[in-house]
């Protein structure tokens, strides 16, 4: 999900211009016990943050390495580790938290971690500690799930922002009528973290533990409410079911066939990347919820900062985990030139959130609203097969959709595949 | 390997009964160089893939804060490789691909290089690079052009059928991937092939057809009585090629995957491979279905080798 963020704003940075490399070697030869450390990230200009440590920090040397987006970092991660050349430090989704903690490698860096657990939400932290007595990672962003809609096409079409997903239905198909090529949204099966959010946000709990085993209910009742809402809503053809972060995804949300998103608090700088001539025409509004007047929203996306088994400078490491998200100057780059929606609470507001974001001029109030959304995000639990999960996902909800076929049936098969992947890793599962 | 190494047997087994020499320690010591290669980076690399496919990571209970270990888990990965469903479902889709490139791919390349070789053809070394181009773009931009073609909003396809009664061809559906799938890989291919049997028709030597015109023979007849029986072992040699893409095709369906529901992560075999290794993080599982995938390999590579070889050679030396 990250990933996709990072074509956006990498393509916004790109345009900003400049692009300083890879830190310079300097000071190899002057300092006796300089402690050198390896930072594997994806996130756009973070050298830039890192060299602000680098320069303030002079016994402690970082180097980044752009490495794999998201998913794919787990895989670089483990391998590396036992091939015994890892980095020091290395950018995680939470989602892949769980599976770097039960595969070993990650360190518990609650020693150092735990003196910053109150500059977090607790719904956040709770990702990191992950049902321990232990810290995995530092919280680095949040993605709090909103709605993005067109408030001129809102307007001319006569639909009202919807409230609750009722209208939220009842909208996509009044739209139907009166704009046949138009879809209101999409539901995409490409992108499980994006279900998982809405899942999130109807009360769903995928992984639970008690005592030593796992309970997986990817397929509990809250889950099937969300998926059987959309799989209606695609049979009747008011809602598109083809995958997002396409051409064709692209060019509809930029020509006004598709006049709605289901996004997050980084959606500004996506939508800028793909649909720059619609520029002030976008409005922000809280997630439909399933009973009026509910504020609870779901979390899209979003990683942390990890140290690596197998360090040589353990310490070090956890004082730079701990530096790069709650340093205000470190987050202040990472805000304005990362599109970095900051995990910790007081940046979440003011300073370089003070003002809204590029692509929305008009809603001037977007990061106070954004924050005040922000706290009423629900994450559920993550477990360590999530890739299982979300491949399971894209295949059976694709096949579902292409066929015709029942979403909350291909929820079944997303549980089953979660739970043999589980057990064939010897993990102790029940459900 | 396997595809190298079955060609190198096509082209040089009419030779290969020669008398055999006495050579000595000489003999080994030049061969070591070439020895400890392939020990190094293909004995070695075989092996250690065996030796995962064998093993697997296994942790205890919840797994937070344990320690998981390797274990030796004997023929379980390939239990899990051969009973999975969806592993002989993509191994059918692949062979489905191969039932459709295969004759249309070899049969094109055959039919441009019969063409390109027949006498008073106009262009022939515009033909000949229009033809090889495509073959010259890398897949993955190939796919991503293709995709662009496909994708209705940004076809020009869809373009025209938007403006006229023509009906939209829904490339990337369930039923319409595959050929599309296809498509790129056919579009991508004639060239390469058509240059290896291009190549091998120059070899043939011109007083054949100089006599067979004296005969009385046509163009058609030259090329159909002439040339393709002559060119029988170039195109064993590129159907063993084709066999073994087949089999690996893997470039062309991952790029379009993100672009339709109708493309899974395990849509070919080699697919389920790389989700295996580096998506699930389970190396040990793809290591089981890599061995399986090669050996298919092989024992289709030569099973086509062994039904072909009397033929092929049963022509040779004419």
């Amino acid at each position: 999900v990250r990933g996709k963020l990072i074509i956006g704003t990498a393509l916004v940075a790109g345009l900003a211009g400049t692009a300083a490399m890879a830190p310079a070697t300097e000071g190899h030869t002057a300092r006796t016990a300089q402690v050198n450390l390896q930072f594997w990230s994806w996130v756009p200009n973070i050298d830039k943050a890192v060299a602000l440590w680098n320069s303030t920090h002079p016994g402690i040397h970082v180097t980044v390495s752009k490495q794999a987006q998201g998913d794919a970092m787990v895989a670089k991660v483990l391998t590396s580790v036992k091939a015994n050349n890892g980095p020091d430090l290395a950018q995680v989704l939470y989602q892949n938290l769980p599976t770097l903690v039960a595969s070993q490698g990650v360190e518990d860096i609650s020693g150092t971690a735990n003196s910053v657990k109150s500059k977090f939400a607790p719904g956040v932290w709770a990702l990191v500690a992950l049902g321990t007595n232990k810290v995995w990672a530092i919280p680095q962003d949040t993605a709090p799930m909103m709605l993005f809609y067109r408030r001129d096409l809102f307007t001319k079409y006569g639909l009202k922002v919807p409230k609750t997903w009722s209208e939220f239905a009842a909208a996509a198909k009044t739209l139907k009528t009166k704009a046949p090529n138009a879809f209101l949204t999409n539901f995409s099966a490409a992108d499980p973290g994006w279900f998982a959010g809405l899942a999130g946000q109807a009360g769903a709990n995928w992984w639970s533990t008690s005592g030593d085993t796992w309970k997986v209910s990817i397929n509990d009742s809250a889950t099937k409410k969300v998926a059987s809402f959309w799989g209606n809503l695609i049979d009747s053809g008011a809602v598109d079911g083809g995958p997002d972060w396409t051409p064709q995804w692209n060019k509809a949300l930029g020509n006004g066939t598709m006049v709605a998103w289901l996004g997050a608090a980084w959606s500004p700088a996506v939508l800028e990347g793909i649909a720059p001539k619609t520029r002030g025409k976008w409005a922000m509004a809280p997630l439909p919820a399933w009973h009026a007047g509910d504020k609870t929203t779901g979390f899209w996306g979003g990683s942390t900062t990890a140290v690596v088994t197998g360090t040589k400078h353990q310490k070090e490491a956890e004082q730079f985990a701990v530096w790069l998200n709650t340093d205000p100057g470190a987050l202040k780059i990472l805000i304005a030139q990362g599109g970095v929606y900051p995990a910790m609470t007081a940046a979440q507001t003011g300073g370089a959130l003070a003002q809204p974001p590029h692509f929305m001029p008009n809603q001037k109030t977007f990061y106070p609203q954004a924050s005040a959304i922000g706290k009423h995000a629900r994450g559920f639990r993550w477990g360590p097969a999530a890739s299982a999960t979300f491949t399971s996902y894209s295949d059976a909800f694709g096949k579902a959709i292409t066929n015709h076929g029942d979403l909350a049936t291909a929820l079944n098969t997303v549980q089953a595949a979660t739970v043999s992947a589980m057990k064939s890793a010897g993990f102790k599962v029940s459900g | 390997v396997a595809s190298a190494a079955s060609a190198r047997q096509v082209l040089t087994r009419p030779a290969a009964r020669r008398t055999v020499r006495r050579g000595g320690a000489s003999a080994y010591l030049f061969m070591l160089p070439a020895a400890l290669f392939y020990l190094g980076f293909i004995a070695l690399p075989i092996g250690y893939t065996v030796w995962l496919s064998l093993r697997a990571l296994h942790v205890s209970g919840l797994g937070l804060g344990g320690t998981p270990h390797e274990v030796f888990v004997g023929a379980a990965n390939y239990r899990g490789v051969l009973t999975d469903p969806d592993l002989w479902g993509s191994l059918a889709r692949v062979l489905a691909y191969g039932a459709i490139v295969l004759p249309v791919m070899l049969g094109l390349a055959l039919v441009f290089a019969l063409l390109l070789d027949a006498q008073r053809i106009g262009l022939r070394g515009f033909g000949r690079i229009a033809i090889f181009l495509p073959f010259a773009v890398p897949g993955v931009i190939a796919t991503l052009l293709w995709g662009f073609l496909y994708l209705p909003a940004t076809s020009p396809v869809q373009w025209v059928s938007d403006r006229t009664l023509l009906p939209s061809i829904p490339f990337l559906s369930s039923g319409g991937v595959l050929f599309s799938v296809a498509n790129i890989a056919i579009w991508g291919g004639v060239g390469f092939n058509m240059l290896v049997l291009y190549t091998a028709l120059q070899a043939i030597p011109t007083e054949q057809h100089d006599a067979a015109r004296i005969d009385g023979a046509g163009e058609l007849q030259i090329a159909l009585q002439v040339k393709l029986p002559q060119l029988v072992p170039a195109l064993i040699l590129t159907t063993i090629f084709s066999i073994v893409a087949t089999l690996q095709l893997y470039t062309e369906p991952t790029t379009l995957r993100p672009l339709t529901n109708a493309i899974t992560y395990d849509w070919t075999p080699l697919m389920a491979v790389y989700r295996d290794a580096f998506i699930l993080n389970d190396v040990y599982h793809a290591a089981a279905l890599s061995v399986v995938l090669a050996v298919a390999a092989l024992v289709a590579s030569f099973g086509f080798l062994r039904a072909v070889q009397r033929r092929a050679f049963s022509e040779d030396g004419g």
